[in-house]
């Protein structure tokens, strides 16, 4: 080992708590880094994997009923390599040993061979033989949540009659990743589940011979989508299509864009801010090491060391400390990875889901950081190579400070020597002020943007489940039925309220823009179902045209008073113009209301309900159940208090885990700046210190200079980590709006006060570490050297 | 010149430095008497300085006795230490350890903040000859000056006693007079009693009493019958 490595390992372990916080805030850059990168591509690569084996379609489209036999039209369109004709119909489940009833969706699959399209991953057992009556392959979640395995047997209502089905395999498949139950806003695996029956079956139940009600179709790669879209439609429209779409209408599929979306938004962000305060805090102790060393240096360089040799021994210093970062980095990054991976095994459902690790990442990561560390340096090292020997062994000219508070002036009344000891030190190097400040105030801002989801969820579930969606049981039927169904639904047990909504898919379009959506109807004075205007207070929808939420406006640039295209799809596709009287708020899908008498006149087919929501009785909800499951007419049942209580256990769990990684982020962040910073200032004026203390100055004298330094920088840091906090939670909400759900912009007090009170609180604790350097000090040895 | 302000007895230091200890000082005993100089000469080692931070409570003997008026100081805990420098003791150092970030004027009132009966900080500059350069930085005064802030800092809270270690030590012997000349201008007008550390052998024509240290003793005690004035001090 060469003189100049002893030295550099001598310098490292002398040094080591400060290389240490620096080497670990440079791990939370290679950590998240390694963590979103990982996590976005094992989902994208998994996704697409599965996507491709098991043939997912790219076009869809639902219809009322139509012939097999324009299967040859349909194969025929130009760039379609694959075509299933489906039967696919919501039913209710009777499962045993649950009281409510669970939803499932029953789609037909060929009686022999694969589909050609969405191909279904046996994870166990064996397909359901169309020669026996009643054999189905459900999905893993759903089987999972119910224990059940090859053999088990459950009830179902399939057209009006109640049947008992036999599970013959457990499946997966690419169009249900993530699945979600009528009136859910996560998946529920335990009451929501999809399962798959033999084609010549399930016609049988559904009177569906030689028919279909579903279209999935696979492109060739370079295929018109659009055109194949278009031409879908001229096709269905005779047959009550209600438009062919994208995958990024298929609800599973947005979903997990949605989540590769945030993932990259997260790589993009949070790395950076630990590069980036890393660089600056391997520039602030290696410009301090060097100035003390600089006369060793001067003093190597008199003796024949050339510039280059000691740049490197330097940068040599700068690479041991990111290595140190980069190793602990990527174990953690690993670590958190496969927790990651497992958290979305819990969501979406893949035959296998792995975090994936490839070196490159690894190598990007470590790249990455080396040369931030080495951005940092570089001024430190140049100032060391740009110094003659001579100039080197000298002592550096003293510091010159300036009288930003005169010492004859009357502000000497207001402050202590101490105090303008503090402030004019802080004000000699602004820059660095500056940027320690900016540093702690990051740490804010991380903590801000963690905890305000616990905000605007709790505003969210409140506005949505207490506010405006306040029913018990959103109950829809399987057709259309004459408002006479409410009085059967209002005379079920236990009802206390019942108030009837009617549905109806279109595409509304505005100015060469258009989206997929369904307009609601809600009755005159509504209490279940409630339209919230823009403040959130209850309002009745006009009685005539659209009422829409602000994103469908903000989405077709629609104002009150535009006039808006509806194309019916259920009905033919007729197109009728209709004005904008109204514009809401909504937090979940693209909302459009009518009233419900101008939705029935737009539709045109008389007075019709889709289906009824419900206030009940708790005591008798055993006995709703029960009639539920046995009412034909029924869809599906939606559980809004179940789904309320689901929502808030999923999302609060999933908030804490992100909270408790973001919190220790943040410390991470704070120490690392706030000791480095501390450990600086006492070494640039041990001297000084130590002059109060033979002074007469107490300990704790001495000490608040220090804390009074960096409990500037920390206070500085708060109102900067709360305006950076606030535009970060910005644009994370941004970032999910999607036509899914959008989360509402709420930051409560609190959070600021929490977010700052956790930073102080880890500042105050790595500042009162270095002080207990400063009740150590050696008055003596520190008097007597010479800076 | 009766009462003794600081009584040592038997006093020993020992730094334990790894496998060897050190003798720093093995048995000294000496008294300093209210108003006088005395002035300490001995080679590097010789453990004078070890004496003055033991009697300024920078340091803590390893044997032995250190008294200031009656007052046991090796029985003193940190906070009496801390008190004692406080109100009794005025150090001046040879690298003036002056604040860089404070002016000449405020250095001073540092010290004048803390203190119960101070002089005013013009004040103690103007006895050192300072009065022009009061909001200078440290920075932007010659050496010399810089020393002679130290002292107007050390004399501001009318000290009982100061303590020098090597007071021109980085000084050229103009500056060096100026400063020997503001100590003893103030040891007359104030009577405050000063131990002198220093290598230069002709300082000691100041002084009351000089005693010469070897080998962590006391090797001579010399009465100066004839006081020179520091404008007079061979350098």
């Amino acid at each position: 080992m060469s003189v100049l490595d002893r030295k550099l390992l001598r310098d490292l372990l002398r040094m080591w708590a400060q290389a240490l916080a620096i080497a670990f805030v440079m791990a939370c850059g290679v950590a998240t880094l390694v963590l979103a990168i990982g996590a976005y591509r094992s989902l994208e690569e998994t996704r697409s994997a599965f996507y491709d084996r098991y043939r997912f379609a790219t076009v869809f489209s639902g219809l009322t009923r139509a012939p097999l036999y324009l299967r040859e039209r349909i194969v025929s369109f130009a760039g379609v390599s694959g075509v299933e004709l489906r039967i696919v119909e919501p039913v209710l489940l009777d499962i045993p040993g649950m009281a409510e009833p669970a939803s499932a969706i029953a789609v037909s699959i060929p009686d022999s061979g694969e589909p050609a399209v969405n191909r279904l991953y046996l994870r166990t057992g064996r397909s359901p033989d169309p020669a026996r009556s009643g054999e189905v392959a459900v999905t893993e979640p759903f089987a999972t949540a119910h224990r059940m395995t090859p053999g088990s047997t459950f009830d179902a209502i399939l057209n009006g009659r109640k049947r008992t089905l036999t599970v013959t395999g457990i499946v997966l498949s690419p169009e249900y990743i993530y699945a979600l139950g009528p009136g859910e806003m996560v998946p529920d695996q335990r009451r929501f589940g999809v399962f798959f029956m033999p084609r010549t079956v399930l016609a049988g139940i559904f009177d569906m011979d030689g028919a279909f009600n579903d279209v999935a179709i696979r492109t060739q790669r370079d295929a018109d989508i659009h055109a194949i879209e278009g031409a879908l439609d001229l096709v269905l429209r005779p047959f009550g299509g209600t438009g062919a779409h994208g995958r990024t209408d298929q609800i599973s599929h947005a979903f997990l864009d949605n989540e590769l979306v945030q993932l990259r938004a997260m790589a993009a962000v949070i790395p950076p801010i630990f590069l980036f305060v890393s660089a600056f805090l391997v520039n602030m102790i290696l410009s301090r090491l060097i100035v003390l060393e600089r006369e060793q240096i001067g003093l190597m360089k008199a003796v024949g060391y050339g510039p280059e040799a000691i740049t490197w021994h330097y940068v040599k210093l700068t690479l041991v400390i990111a290595l140190i970062g980069i190793a602990i980095g990527a174990g953690a990054g690993n670590w958190l990875g496969h927790g990651l991976t497992a958290l979305y095994a819990r969501f979406y459902s893949f035959p296998f889901l792995i975090f994936r690790q490839s070196l490159d990442l690894y190598a990007i990561a470590a790249a990455i950081s080396a040369l931030a560390a080495l951005a940092g340096a570089t001024r430190a090292i140049w100032s060391v190579v740009a110094l003659s020997p001579a100039v080197a062994m000298r002592p550096p000219a003293p510091v010159r400070y300036r009288t930003f508070f005169s010492g004859s002036g009357r502000l000497l009344t207001a402050f202590s020597q101490l105090t303008i000891m503090a402030l004019r030190h802080l004000m000699r190097w602004p820059l660095r002020t500056l940027l320690t400040a900016l540093g702690t105030s990051l740490a804010v801002a991380l903590l801000v943007t963690a905890l305000f989801s616990f905000d605007s969820v709790a505003f969210m579930v409140d506005t949505v489940f207490f506010r405006a969606e306040r029913q018990d049981v959103t109950l829809s039927f399987r057709l259309a039925q004459s408002p006479r169904a409410l009085q059967s639904v209002a005379a079920m047990p236990g009802v206390l309220r019942a108030e009837p909504f009617r549905v109806t898919p279109v595409i509304l379009r505005h100015n060469h823009r258009e989206r997929r959506l369904v307009i609601s109807s809600v009755p005159q004075g509504a209490d279940l179902a409630r339209i919230l205007d823009l403040d959130l207070d209850p309002v009745e929808p006009p009685i005539v045209g659209l009422t829409i939420s602000e994103r469908v406006a903000s989405l077709l640039d629609m104002r009150i008073g535009d006039v808006a295209e509806v194309e019916l799809l259920e009905k033919a596709r007729r197109v009728v113009l209709v004005p904008v009287t109204s514009i809401v708020q909504s937090y979940v899908g693209l909302a459009v209301y009518m009233q419900a008498d101008a939705l029935d006149r737009l539709v045109g087919d008389g007075p019709r309900i889709s289906g009824v929501r419900v206030t009940i009785n708790p005591s008798r909800l055993a006995d709703l159940y029960t009639v539920v499951k046995q009412t034909p007419a029924f869809a599906s049942a939606a559980l809004q208090s179940i789904s309320r209580q689901h929502f808030r256990e999923t999302i609060e769990e999933n908030i804490t885990i992100m909270t408790s990684v973001y919190t220790a982020l943040a410390v991470i962040i704070t120490f690392g700046v706030v000791y480095n910073s501390a450990r600086i200032q006492l070494s640039e004026r041990a001297r000084e210190l130590a002059s109060l203390r033979v002074l007469g100055f107490t300990k704790g004298e001495v000490s608040s200079v220090l804390l009074f330094e960096l409990g500037f920088v920390v206070v500085l840091a708060q109102p900067l980590g709360w305006i950076l906090g606030y535009l970060f939670s910005w644009s994370v909400v941004k970032g999910f709006e999607s036509d899914l759900f959008r989360i509402p912009f709420i930051i409560n007090r609190a959070t600021f006060a929490i977010a700052s009170l956790i930073v102080v609180c880890v500042a105050t604790l790595s500042a009162l570490i270095v002080r207990r350097r400063i009740d150590r000090l050696d008055l003596v040895r520190v008097l007597k050297t010479r800076e | 010149m009766n009462t003794p302000i600081f009584s040592a007895r038997e006093v020993t230091k020992v730094y334990d430095a790894g496998e060897v200890e050190v003798f720093a000082l093995r048995g000294v005993d000496l008294d300093l008497y209210e108003g006088e100089i005395a002035v300490l000469l001995g080679p590097s080692g010789s453990g004078k300085s070890t004496l003055l931070n033991i009697m300024g409570g920078l340091d803590q003997a390893t044997t032995g006795a250190v008294r200031f008026r009656g007052e046991e100081l090796t029985a003193f805990s940190e906070r009496q230490f801390t008190r004692f420098r406080r109100v009794h003791v005025g150090f001046i150092f040879q690298f003036y350890n002056l604040i860089p970030s404070l002016t000449a004027w405020e250095n001073v009132a540092l010290v004048t903040e803390i203190s119960s009966n101070p002089m005013k900080p013009g004040e103690a500059l103007e006895m050192v000859g300072l009065k022009d350069r009061m909001t200078h930085f440290p920075a932007q005064l010659s050496g010399g000056e810089q020393q002679r802030v130290a002292i107007a800092r050390a004399i501001a809270k009318r000290p009982e006693v100061m303590l020098c270690d090597e007071p021109t030590g980085a000084l050229d012997s103009k500056t060096g007079i100026l400063v020997l000349e503001a100590l003893s201008r103030i040891n007359e007008e104030m009577k405050t009693t000063m131990a002198i550390i220093t290598h230069n052998a002709g300082i000691r024509q100041i002084a009351h009493r000089v005693f010469t240290f070897k080998d962590g003793r006391i090797a001579d005690v010399a009465v100066n019958d004839q006081r020179a004035r520091p404008a007079e001090v061979s350098w």
